[in-house]
């Protein structure tokens, strides 16, 4: 069990480490900055559908989404970060209660 | 130095660190359950420090799967990170082995979004060094309570976790799809391809390995039209 945890732990380091290093010529490619600049809209909705809507291989349905429909309103009524996520978990512990 | 901008990225930063910092309750919880002692949990938090990651090598292991999956779906998800490190390079420019070296370590989600999401180079560096240390800081500390209490934690306290981290993740694509962020349409038509994507991948791929395909086809499928853009 150590070993997959320090070899995975190095791994992963090692690959932040990378990122940090590649020669500043291959960061100004304009493909790379092209497809940089549109990771994380399709990196983060990705988490965002995986983190709400699954568990393990399902697709689930429950508390999780009505947080984050929550959060989406709240978003668009400009609320703080923190207002948002603190809603979406009063939103889902209350399905929860209710006997989601 | 105390202008509004700076205020804002100050708070935002250690409020979405506290936020998901708390999440470490999770992991230690997850990592516990999956058979891992309490040193490893939090060795996997304090050394790995990519949660992803790490909920993946705990799930595969969990799973009963073997080291050699479990280590492979970790750096598959870790592979993100290369690409944040590639995008924060210029605004970080860590001098030196030590500082770069310190550096790589907090590059993660929430770090590399807050960093990338301040308005100027001064605050995306402020960003990325507030929310990287206050997320390792909490992230740590938690995932050591969340091992120690495995199983004392109720229901309605995990449902709610639950609930905060997709709403966290929205918030943060939230401001890329707005109309006046650049290429509004683009970035919309990028970020539903990813979550549909992953979505339709869920049932057919190991936990995790979803969001890493997802971001690679939407990739793909733009790459025509940025190389004319």
């Amino acid at each position: 069990m150590w070993t997959a945890v320090l070899v995975g732990a190095v791994g992963c380091y090692l690959l932040k480490l990378a990122g940090l290093s590649v020669p500043a010529a291959w960061v100004q490619h304009p493909l790379v900055t092209r497809v940089v600049e549109f990771v994380p809209a399709a990196l983060l909705a990705a988490l965002v559908a995986v983190q709400a809507a699954t568990s393990g291989r399902d697709l689930v349905l429950d508390g999780r989404l009505v947080g984050l429909a929550v959060a989406a309103l709240a978003l668009a009524l400009r609320a703080p970060f923190i207002v948002v996520i603190l809603l979406a978990g009063a939103a889902g512990a209350l399905v929860h209660v209710l006997g989601g | 130095m105390s202008s509004p901008a700076r205020s804002a990225t100050l708070r935002d930063s250690l409020g979405l660190g506290l936020a998901v910092g708390l999440y470490g309750v999770a992991f230690g919880a997850a990592a516990v359950g999956a058979g891992l002692s309490t040193w490893q949990a939090v060795a996997l938090s304090a050394l790995m420090f990519t949660g992803a990651s790490q909920f993946a090598l705990v799930g595969v292991l969990g799973a009963g799967g073997g080291a050699f999956a479990a280590v492979g779906s970790a750096l598959l998800l870790g592979s993100r990170n290369t690409l944040y490190g590639v995008r924060l390079a210029p605004m970080l420019a860590p001098r030196g082995w030590l500082r770069r070296a310190g550096t790589a370590q907090l590059v993660i989600d929430e770090s590399t979004a807050m960093a990338v999401a301040a308005p100027d180079r001064e605050l995306g560096r402020l960003a990325f060094w507030v929310t990287g240390g206050s997320v390792y800081v909490c992230w740590t500390a938690m995932t050591l309570v969340g091992a120690l209490g495995a199983g004392g934690l109720g229901e309605t306290a995990e449902a709610a976790l639950d609930a905060v981290v997709p709403a966290a993740f929205l918030a943060l694509l939230w401001p890329r799809l707005q109309r006046s962020a650049t290429e509004a349409g683009v970035q919309r038509r990028v970020a539903l391809g990813g979550a549909v994507v992953a979505l339709a991948l869920t049932p057919f791929v190991p936990a995790g390995l979803q969001v890493v395909l997802a971001v690679v086809a939407v990739l793909l499928a733009g790459r025509p039209r940025a190389v004319a853009a």
